[in-house]
């Protein structure tokens, strides 16, 4: 069974139709890379999975568990999103970090608020608060930020930021890890240290969604690829034959832009 | 100047007095502004019309106005149009009125200073808490508020400073700020009469107390320079 599932997702913000009809799945454990032009929905999809944007029609399925249905709005419910939220982690473009806390406090944070909602937290208050502590501090050492953790955000470089925003959006432990042009705030020095991360955790079989401007990347860290064009699917597969023998027109145009320069 | 020396005592115990009214009226203003301010400010904010389109109408008729006319109006209206003299007589009444003007004025000019301060905050950063799973109001009090605060403390620091010489304004109802006490000595008061240095005097006062109101609003600054 795959992991994650989207059928029919459908999405018009006044009057453009920005997705048409997208559906597409993804087994446990793999990555997915959307590539395609500026504008051709891919980022509205991945705002569309982590509850940002609602989708006009459509079906979002996580484990067989419908978690978004759009003929059904008992699934659109405010409290109950929340907690569905968490099947997903999103890593921002603009990082979105928050300037008032250290990296470690960036880390830490969602997920202490989350334990302070536990019934026993009062009572082992002090061992969840070192667990958690625990847990940030290892995925600030596995993004390379050991150094980093009691900086604030402007301390840091663009790419130490996104790698920040890598390990909090880690620390939820989500099922789908999506990533939204996750470098294309970065000047061009700094993306080979925040792709070398995502690309680790590809390696570790980290279910990831990457919206990436990246060609080589997407095609070497990807298990299967989606190219998008104006809000359609219109070719998916293996980066292989996606990128070498693409068998689509509009694939072909868009890839020898990259090729060429 | 002898003569100046001679009087100080006396003034100065006046000017102190005149000068007390200063401080109740500055400080009641800004206990009454600071929330007003802030309800004004989601009103004008409101996604039901009507309550924006007054609140933003309220707004404009407060700040298009000079508060020295609000002054006049708050507190004769009643008693001499509606012949309901609502605010009651001698300095309370005078404070009341004062107050009320000042509060409903300057809560107009710090809700647009909350509302910048509110839009200003990207939309990113809430953004950011509802993937993470926060509720909307953890969200506001752990991440959006402190940058608020950040981006509102300058402005409300000019505005607060304006509102201290602003109090003098209360002169025009016979309210007895230090102005009002520093300009009786030229009738005549406390046995000194014809001395127009006692008036020049009460600018020593806003100004001490101003240089005092900017350390501490730049010290509060700096509190919150640690981010950006």
């Amino acid at each position: 069974m795959s992991i994650l599932e989207a059928e029919h997702i459908c999405k018009t913000f006044n009057h453009t139709e920005v997705l048409k009809d997208i559906s597409f799945s993804l087994e446990k454990g793999q990555a997915l890379s959307v590539i395609g032009s500026s504008g051709s929905g891919k980022t509205t999809l991945l705002r569309c999975l982590n509850f940002l944007e609602t989708p006009d029609k459509g079906i979002i399925r996580v484990n067989g568990e419908t978690l978004f249905d759009a003929d059904d709005p008992s699934t659109r419910q405010e409290a109950a999103i929340r907690k569905k939220r968490l099947h997903f982690g999103l890593v921002f473009q603009s990082f979105n970090l928050f300037p008032q806390y250290t990296a470690i406090q960036n880390v830490m944070l969602a997920k202490e608020l989350l334990a302070s909602e536990q019934p026993d937290y009062r009572a082992r208050k002090k061992e969840i608060q070192e667990e958690i502590r625990a847990q940030a501090e290892s995925l600030l050492v596995q993004m390379g930020l050991e150094n980093r953790k009691d900086n604030y955000p402007h301390q840091l470089s663009g790419g130490q930021c996104q790698r920040v925003a890598i390990a909090r959006a880690l620390a939820l432990q989500p099922d789908i890890l999506c990533f939204d042009e996750p470098t294309s705030a970065l000047d061009p020095e700094l993306t080979g240290e925040v792709l070398r991360v995502i690309k680790e955790l590809a390696d570790e079989n980290t279910t990831m969604v990457i919206v990436t401007h990246e060609m080589a990347f997407a095609r070497d860290v990807a298990d299967h690829v989606i190219f998008m064009d104006d809000g359609i699917i219109v070719e998916q597969g293996d980066p292989m034959q996606v990128f070498e023998h693409p068998a689509e027109e509009r694939t072909r145009q868009f890839l020898s832009r990259f090729t060429k320069g | 100047m002898g003569q100046i020396m001679e009087q100080m005592p006396v003034v100065i115990e006046a000017l102190n007095v005149g000068f007390l009214q200063t401080l109740k009226l500055f400080f009641v203003t800004l206990i009454g502004a600071f929330p007003l301010g802030l309800i004004i400010a989601f009103g004008s904010m409101s996604r039901f019309l009507p309550l924006s389109l007054f609140s933003k109408f309220v707004v404009w008729i407060i700040r298009g106005t000079p508060l020295m006319i609000q002054l006049l109006i708050i507190y004769y209206f009643p008693g001499l149009v509606l012949h309901n003299p609502i605010w009651g007589g001698g300095e309370t009444g005078r404070f009341l009125a004062a107050s009320f003007s000042f509060i409903l004025n300057y809560a107009c000019y710090f809700s647009e200073i909350y509302r910048g301060g509110i839009q200003g905050v990207p939309v990113g950063q809430e953004e950011a808490g509802l993937v993470l799973g926060m509720t909307r109001s953890q969200i506001f009090f752990k991440v959006t508020l402190l940058q608020m605060i950040k981006r509102i403390v300058p402005p409300m620091s000019n505005e607060i400073i304006t509102l201290v010489k602003d109090t003098s304004l209360a002169r025009i109802i016979a309210l007895q700020e230090i102005i009002w006490a520093g300009q009786a000595f030229m009738k005549g008061s406390h046995g000194i009469s014809g001395a127009i240095w006692p008036l020049f005097f009460t600018a020593v006062y806003y100004l001490i107390f101003n240089g005092i109101l900017t350390l501490l609003l730049g010290r509060l600054e700096r509190r919150l320079d640690y981010f950006r």
